[in-house]
């Protein structure tokens, strides 16, 4: 390790170790505040902001069907955990039509192509409130 | 400290050549041409030009490719790219440029031949890793995704949607450089091919080539130049998110910042403007800055656009050049939406033209929803 090479790792490479271990990880302000995406500097601090793990349970907050050539359309959602964060993912079905706001959805994790690492993706819990 | 009202006027506002523009011209041919176009306007010419603005997705140093490709060696100069609303952020800025008389003469570009070489080759996507994996189709997928929490707040229907886009056919075909030339029914808008719902294709902008240039000068300099001035009233600008997963409020744009600063520079509200412009990528846009706007009330856009009201012949004179929809969109409109409002107040917008146009107002939106910037033009009678 050369004498810059400070941080071990980037926020994103943490983010993929925690994939790998089943965890959605997330990181926190100094105030407290959920942030997402990981980053390597806390806006309100200037300081490493600190990490934590999901329980990977949270709401749809808005979603579309993306409808691709030779791709079985599939839901794509904005998804906010219940730790106060929101991310981009998809939420696996096999009628994604049905997907609605306010569906409570839990988070597994798979890779989306060959070649590529296991991200969170989620499935519904509950019906849509 | 601020710039002035009406301190600087726009005396030359030209497109390119719109459409499908030949293999091989290049986006600074279009931004060159139109250029040139809007300089013939009011009598001067490139060796007047002092002042250079231009911004495309396909040259990554577009101020220097123009400047090189013109000739000019510009005593200021700025390359700011914040998507299609950049041509509104030059504006702003040329404006206090001429006013702090760092330069006289300012050229604002811009040129695309997306459709030439493909959406994929002109406007290729930075990988996000916390997006890109999941397969969105972008920018449209982030329009969906903010339609979709319109309409679950706020009951816009998918009918509401449609209306926007039949309204700017109807526009288009009063507008002979128009790429649409067929009418366009709601019906056809909500059984055309779903790319991501609950937008067809039918509520996505155009993809076509061209380009646009303005030129500005201080007031003084105008009243010199045998052309009709338009004033530059207002503006306001603002950034929001970059990636919609970071848009604070998916129903709420930035627009309700930059307009409110637009309009109290200019000294208007929105019941004062005759001719509004406002970017419509995609169906659900024109809906949201109506509301962001303050031309009615968050939530009561799908009802404003409703029944013909924007369509010619309504009460409500929207995107009267058919728009990003139906007229032209070769990827960042905003100085497309700049012309058609300088035309109208100019009295030059032939067939669709809008009675009594004295102020227009023209808001540009970049990115995903992201950057927004809005300008309000007035003829001599507003001063």
């Amino acid at each position: 390790m050369s004498p810059n090479e400070s941080a071990p790792q980037s926020p994103y490479g943490r983010f993929l170790e925690h994939c790998a271990r089943g965890e959605l990880a997330f990181q926190r302000s100094r105030s407290g505040k959920a942030l997402f995406y990981p980053r390597l500097v806390d806006p309100e601090s200037g300081d490493a902001p600190e990490w934590a793990v999901s329980s990977g349970l949270g709401t749809v907050h808005a979603v579309t069907v993306v409808h691709q050539k030779d791709v079985k359309p599939f839901a794509l959602a904005l998804v906010d955990l219940d730790e106060g964060f929101r991310m981009m993912s998809r939420v696996d079905s096999d009628t994604p039509d049905a997907i609605g706001i306010g569906a409570r959805v839990k988070v597994g994790f798979r890779s989306l192509a060959e070649g590529q690492p296991a991200l969170p993706v989620f499935t519904v819990e509950g019906a849509a409130s | 400290m601020s710039v002035t009202r009406g301190s600087v006027a726009i005396v030359g506002a030209a497109e390119s050549d719109l459409g499908r523009v030949p293999d091989h011209t290049t986006p600074i041919d279009l931004m060159a041409q139109s250029a040139a176009r809007a300089l013939k306007q009011c009598g001067l010419s490139v060796k007047d030009v002092d002042g250079l603005f231009a911004a495309t997705s396909q040259v990554r140093m577009a101020t220097l490719s123009l400047a090189e490709y013109l000739g000019v060696k510009p005593k200021y100069f700025d390359g700011t790219n914040i998507g299609g609303s950049s041509f509104m952020t030059h504006l702003a800025h040329a404006h206090a440029a001429i006013e702090a008389g760092l330069c006289s003469v300012a050229v604002i570009a811009y040129g695309s031949t997306q459709r030439s070489v493909s959406r994929a080759a002109a406007s290729p996507r930075e990988y996000n890793a916390y997006e890109t994996p999941y397969q969105p189709i972008l920018p449209t997928s982030a329009y969906a995704l903010a339609t979709s929490r319109h309409m679950h707040q706020y009951g816009t229907t998918r009918e509401q949607l449609a209306e926007v886009a039949v309204a700017a056919r109807q526009w288009a075909l009063l507008n002979p450089k128009a790429w649409e030339k067929e009418p366009l029914t709601v019906d056809q808008v909500l059984s055309a091919r779903m790319i991501s719902s609950p937008l067809t294709v039918r509520d996505c902008c155009l993809v076509t080539d061209g380009g646009g240039a303005l030129v500005v000068v201080s007031a003084e300099r105008a009243r010199d130049l045998d052309v009709k001035p338009v004033y530059v009233l207002g503006h306001g600008e603002a950034l929001g998110h970059n990636s919609i997963s970071n848009m604070e409020d998916l129903t709420v744009t930035a627009a309700a910042q930059s307009g409110p600063k637009a309009f109290a520079m200019s000294g208007l509200k929105p019941s004062d403007i005759d001719v509004s412009i406002l970017y419509d990528a995609f169906t659900i846009n024109p809906i949201l800055f109506l509301e962001d706007l303050g031309y009615c009330a968050k939530g009561e856009g799908g009802a404003f656009v409703s029944g013909g009201r924007i369509a010619p012949g309504g009460d409500f004179a929207l995107n009267t050049n058919g728009g990003g929809l139906s007229y032209c969109h070769p990827g960042m409109y905003g100085m497309l939406g700049m012309i058609e409002a300088v035309d109208q107040l100019r009295g030059a917008s032939g067939k669709r033209q809008v009675k009594n146009a004295h102020r227009a107002l023209v808001h540009g939106n970049g990115g995903v929803l992201s950057s927004q910037c809005t300008v309000v033009f007035g003829s001599a009678d507003t001063l």
